[in-house]
C-alpha cells in the first residue's frame, strides 16, 4: 500500500516537471502591435474577435454591409507585419500577426484558403469607420 | 489595364467615393444643381451601414451588335477579381477546370448562318436552380437580385454546377495564394460571377462593364428612369433560355435573327 502512494506521488512529480519543462521551452508571442487604434480595447479584442469577424462576415456576404468596423480586410490592413525587406509577411510565416497567436494556442484557421492574408497597393483601404 | 493606372484609378474612385458617401446632409442638398433638381443618383446611393433591399434589382444589357470579339470583359473581369491568365492559380488544373467567371461565346443561327459572338457568365436569374438545389444554403439570392455563393458554407458538392443552364460556375480544385482582398476563393468552394457585388456596393459599376461602356449598360431593373431600363423600354431585350423561365437579370439585344 505504501509502495503504491510512493509510487502515485514520484509520477506526480515527474509529469510536473515535465509540465514546467515543456511549459519553459515555449516563448510567449511577440505580437507586434499595430499602428493607429484599434476597433476594440485590446482584452476584448483577444477574447471576441471571432465572434465580431463571423458576425460582420454574414452581414458582408449576404446582406452587402461593408463597414470597416469588424471588417477582416480592415484587420489584415492595420495589422500587416513587415519583414526585414519590408515586404508583407505571408500566413506560412510565424510573425504574420494572426499566425503568431494561433501558434501559440495550437488552433487552425482556414481563413487565409480563401482570403487574402498581405494587403495590396491596389486595395482600396475602408476609412468609413462607422461612427 | 497595367498597376499603376489601376492604383492611381482607385485613388480616384476612393476620394470620389469617400466625398459622396461620407458627405453629410448638408452636402448632398449643396449638389442640387437648381433648384428642386437634385443628382438623383448621389441622393439614391445606399449608405454603406444598411442591408441591400429588394426595392433594387441589379442587372447588366448586352447589346451584341456592338460586341466584336475583343475579350476586354473577360481581361477586365480577371483583373478585378484575380483569375485566370495573370494570376498564379490554379497550374495542375486542366483548362476546362479552371475558373471562368465569364467566357465568350460564338452562338450561329445554321439555317441563315448569321453569327454572333457574346458574353457568358452567371445570368443573375431571379428563380435561380443553383439556389433551389444547393444543400447548405451557400449558394444564395440577395436582395437586390445579385446570385452569389457564400463560400464560408459552401461544402463544394458541386450540385450548383450541374443545375446552372447557362454552366456559368466553376470549382476551384487546388490551393491558392495570393487572392486579392476584396475577392476571396479558394479550394473546395465553387464559384462564378458576382456582378463585382465589392464594386457595386460601393456605388460603382461591374469591371466588364467599365471595360466595355459602349456595348453593356449596368444598372436598376425595377427604377424605370435608370438607363438599363430605358434601354430596355425603348429597344427590347432578349433573355437567354427565356424558355425556362428563369427570369435573368442579364439581358441581350441583337441576338433575335
Amino acid at each position: 500500500m505504501h509502495l503504491l502512494h510512493i509510487l502515485k506521488a514520484l509520477f506526480m512529480a515527474v509529469m510536473l516537471m515535465t509540465a514546467i519543462a515543456a511549459n519553459a521551452e515555449i516563448p510567449r508571442p511577440e505580437v507586434v502591435e499595430a499602428e493607429g487604434k484599434c476597433v476594440e480595447p485590446t482584452d476584448v479584442m483577444r477574447r471576441n474577435h471571432m465572434e465580431f469577424i463571423l458576425h460582420q462576415r454574414d452581414e458582408t456576404v449576404h446582406e452587402g454591409i461593408r463597414t470597416s468596423k469588424h471588417s477582416f480586410k480592415q484587420c489584415i490592413s492595420c495589422h500587416a507585419v513587415k519583414d526585414d525587406q519590408g515586404e508583407y509577411v505571408k500566413v506560412d510565416d510565424s510573425k504574420h500577426f494572426c499566425v503568431t497567436c494561433h501558434e501559440y494556442a495550437a488552433v487552425n484557421i482556414d481563413c487565409f484558403q480563401c482570403h487574402a492574408d498581405t494587403p495590396r497597393s491596389t486595395d482600396k483601404h475602408e476609412l468609413r469607420v462607422n461612427e | 489595364m497595367n498597376k499603376s493606372t489601376m492604383k492611381n484609378n482607385d485613388a480616384l474612385v476612393d476620394k470620389k467615393r469617400r466625398a459622396i458617401l461620407g458627405g453629410t446632409t448638408a452636402a448632398i442638398a449643396g449638389m442640387a444643381i437648381a433648384p428642386g433638381i437634385f443628382l438623383t443618383e448621389t441622393a439614391q446611393a445606399r449608405p454603406v451601414d444598411q442591408p441591400v433591399s429588394s426595392k433594387t434589382r441589379w442587372g447588366i444589357l448586352i447589346n451584341t451588335n456592338n460586341c466584336n470579339d475583343c475579350n476586354d470583359c473577360v481581361t477586365a473581369c480577371q483583373n478585378e477579381n484575380g483569375w485566370g491568365a495573370g494570376s498564379s492559380d490554379e497550374k495542375n488544373s486542366r483548362p476546362d477546370q479552371k475558373a471562368q467567371w465569364i467566357r465568350t461565346v460564338k452562338v450561329t443561327n445554321k439555317e441563315t448562318g448569321y453569327a454572333k459572338t457574346l458574353p457568358m457568365m452567371c445570368q443573375h436569374c431571379e428563380s435561380p436552380p443553383c439556389v433551389d438545389v444547393c444543400p447548405t444554403g451557400a449558394s444564395f439570392k440577395r436582395e437586390d437580385g445579385i446570385v452569389l455563393v457564400d463560400k464560408h458554407i459552401c461544402i463544394g458538392c458541386r450540385y450548383c454546377m450541374m443545375a446552372c443552364p447557362y454552366k456559368a460556375r466553376s470549382f476551384i480544385h487546388e490551393k491558392l495564394t495570393d487572392q486579392l482582398s476584396y475577392a476571396p476563393r479558394g479550394i473546395g468552394t465553387v464559384e462564378s460571377c458576382t456582378m463585382c457585388v465589392h464594386r457595386v456596393d460601393n456605388g460603382e459599376n461591374p469591371a466588364c462593364v467599365d471595360a466595355c461602356s459602349d456595348s453593356m449598360i449596368f444598372g436598376d431593373l425595377n427604377d424605370p428612369d435608370s438607363n438599363i431600363s430605358r434601354e430596355l423600354a425603348k429597344h427590347g431585350g432578349t433573355q437567354i433560355r427565356a424558355d425556362l423561365r428563369l427570369n435573368p437579370g442579364v439581358r441581350y439585344q441583337g441576338l433575335n435573327v
